[in-house]
């Protein structure tokens, strides 16, 4: 996995709450048996009409509006436990998504994937929407280290939380996977200790 | 202090802790088609083996035809897709019941009925309605293809414990009220959010008193409000469910299992994270009205009209349904029925609607009602009761086994504008199809929609029937 440190980029605003993963992906894209291109149909029927031609009002076709961040409503990656949402995100280019509400699945896929979910206050989220309605050239910086998000020409910076393994995780590129491998004898000794089953 | 059947179980798994996060024994793994190859993949480039083959079961169900499953899949990617399973089982001895075996179904069908879904385990799959296996008593939850991955190589997962919510539900189901509408009601109560962050028992008198199947239906929906999971204690219904499947322990080995399963019910003086409790009297039909399961009402009531006016969320959902706020359903003209899917495919879904709709024709406004049952078990069971008669005599489709319409992904989709009654469990926007309008329903609800041609509510019937 591609490590994490610092991230400076504009956002995209997408003001939708409940946002499932049905639209981040919907179910007829998943017949890929490899991770990559998902980017291409990410939020597709918002995207582009049934004629495949771009929907003028979506946000993500609107040059005014790009970045490797996106900002959503509250409760996004609600639904499927699809990790193709994640991909789909990721290979678009974003590696940072802000809400104030995630859903439980998403966020795990999202942090095994490289992008950062943070949460935020349901205030500062209308505070980040309200930034870039005003400016939507508005930088923003992310700083894991230091668990920051600081919006341009604020005087202070929003505090996230995350998961201190998961920050490592992110910090140094490492997998869950990377770790469970290397618990393979104490995974065995559990096994023939555990009675039943 | 008491502990939650939660606790007893996820202590008995774990086999490492740091700061709050566990390593998570699992004893038993689904994979189908959609969310497994990259896992293999991964396996692949890392050169090594399933770490516990016997411990994975493979079907394939998402991406498959429900017509004509003896021939070949006719939409490339999808016959490649259902191909790589074939392969990948294979190469890692992993045993499959690929599409045309008997024992193929829906995932979260086919666990329970074989038997390998027991009280007490641990349960994943890469598939968030793995909740439904939470109704023998078990710790079950969905999971993405990075831990698929990981419990492939390792039979373990690295995870938070969540909190524990429990969720009561006490009293008498009145006539014409199902499981489905249980579960929807108490989505529609704490929408699809409330329960983020929990794993949730469901308790009560009306809990109890349901069947396995009516059990796996409340559990399978546990993620619509978010949760990671649902359970119910196993008691006698599930022992005696299980009793005598195939991969049910016997002799000996049984009795050690049931006292194992007896010890696990939550302790009286156990406390929750958080405790929600309903009257099962208050519950009716319920039909959904907009694009989340949240997005639900009792039959006799109107959509809502918010109080601080409609939020841009709220009228995108109205709009996409082509319904408005204050709006009652009863009597909307509905175009197809969607009978199937890991919530209602079971026998006793399927008893239902064929009983009401002995006799009957499906309305002429209704372009087209399919059943799809859970699994070729079902199925064979639906056609030795004769259950298949009934349906086409009505001018429905029996199909094959399958996820079917229930997520647009393989040849079954609901055309854009058209309303669905629908007995599965996402009524996101495009879930049936793209435009496609899901109104979420119990099976008798979407039959006597299929008969009636609009949405009635079935507390109107012949009491005989409900
Ligand atoms: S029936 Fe629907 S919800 Fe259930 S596993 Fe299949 S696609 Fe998922």
């Amino acid at each position: 996995m591609e490590k994490f440190t610092l991230i400076q980029s504009r956002a995209v605003p997408l003001p939708i709450q409940d946002v499932d993963t049905d639209q981040i992906i919907p179910a007829r894209f998943l017949k890929a048996t490899t991770k990559e291109g998902f980017g291409e149909n990410l939020f597709r029927d918002w995207r582009y009409d049934k004629q495949d031609q771009p929907i003028e009002d979506f946000i993500l076709n609107n040059p005014l509006y790009q970045g490797q961040i996106l900002i959503a409503g509250e409760n996004f990656g609600c639904g499927s436990s699809r990790e193709h949402a994640a991909w789909a995100l990721g290979d678009y280019g974003f590696r940072v998504v802000i809400s104030s509400f995630f859903a439980d699945i998403f966020k795990n896929n999202a942090l095994n994937n490289g992008i950062l979910p943070i949460q935020v206050s349901p205030e500062e989220l209308d505070g980040l929407f309200q930034a870039i309605e005003h400016d939507p050239t508005t930088s923003f910086r992310v700083d894991l280290q230091t668990q920051t998000l600081q919006v341009k020409g604020e005087k202070e910076p929003i505090f996230f939380a995350v998961d201190p393994y998961k920050k490592i995780c992110l910090l140094e590129g490492y997998e869950d996977i990377d770790y469970l491998l290397s618990l393979r004898d104490k995974i065995e000794t559990f096994e023939q200790s555990k009675v039943l089953q | 202090m008491g502990r939650t059947l939660f606790d007893k179980i996820w202590d008995q798994h774990v086999v490492a802790s740091m700061e709050g996060t566990d390593v998570l024994y699992i004893d038993r793994h689904f994979i189908h088609e959609v969310t497994s190859p990259q896992a293999f993949a991964g396996l692949r480039k890392r050169g090594i083996p399933v770490f516990r083959p016997q411990q994975t079961i493979a079907t394939a169900d998402h991406n498959v035809p429900t017509v004509d499953q003896h021939l070949p899949i006719s939409e490339p990617q999808s016959r490649y897709q259902v191909e790589q399973l074939v392969k990948n089982c294979a190469d890692f001895g992993v045993e499959l019941y690929g599409l045309g075996h008997q024992k193929q179904g829906i995932v979260h069908v086919i666990g329970p009925e074989l038997g390998i879904t027991q009280p007490g385990m641990t349960i994943v799959c890469g598939d968030s309605h793995t909740s439904t296996h939470g109704a023998f008593g078990g710790i079950a939850f969905g999971i993405g293809t990075s831990q698929v991955e990981q419990v492939l190589s390792s039979q373990c997962l690295v995870v938070k414990r969540p909190k524990r919510m429990r969720i009561t539900v006490d009293g008498q189901l009145p006539n014409g009220v199902f499981a489905k509408d249980i579960i929807l009601y108490i989505i529609a109560q704490i929408g699809t959010g409330g329960g983020t962050g929990y794993f949730v028992e469901y308790a009560g008198s009306a809990i109890q008193n349901l069947s396995m199947e009516a059990r796996m239906t409340i559990c399978n929906m546990s993620i619509e409000m978010g949760a990671r999971g649902g359970m119910i204690a196993p008691d006698e219904t599930t022992f005696a469910y299980v009793k005598g499947k195939e991969y049910a322990p016997k002799g000996a080995a049984w009795e050690q299992a049931l006292s194992y399963w007896r010890s696990l019910p939550t302790d009286p003086n156990a406390t929750f994270d958080a405790e929600l409790n309903y009257k099962a009297e208050d519950i009716g039909p319920m039909v959904t009205y907009g694009t989340n399961p949240g997005m639900g009402m009792l039959i006799g009531d109107s959509i809502p009209v918010p109080k601080n006016g409609l939020s841009k969320s709220f009228q995108k959902a109205l709009d996409y349904m082509g319904v408005s706020a204050g709006e009652s359903l009863q009597n909307k003209a509905i175009d197809y029925v969607f009978i199937g899917s890991c919530t209602n495919s079971r026998m006793e879904d399927l008893r239902v609607v064929a009983a009401y709709i002995q006799g009957k024709q499906k309305a002429a406004n209704v372009k087209q009602v399919i059943v799809v049952p859970g699994s070729k078990k079902v199925e064979a069971e639906a056609i030795a009761e004769g259950l298949d008669q009934v349906f086409r005599a009505a001018g429905f489709e029996f199909r094959q086994p399958g996820c079917s319409a229930c997520l647009g992904m393989n040849e079954d989709k609901i055309p854009a504008g058209a309303y669905c009654v629908s007995t599965s469990n996402r009524n996101f926007e495009g879930r049936q199809g793209p435009g496609a309008r899901t109104i979420l329903a119990s099976p008798l609800t979407a039959a006597a929609a299929a008969i009636e041609g609009r949405i009635i509510d079935v507390r109107t019937l012949d009491p005989v029937m409900v």
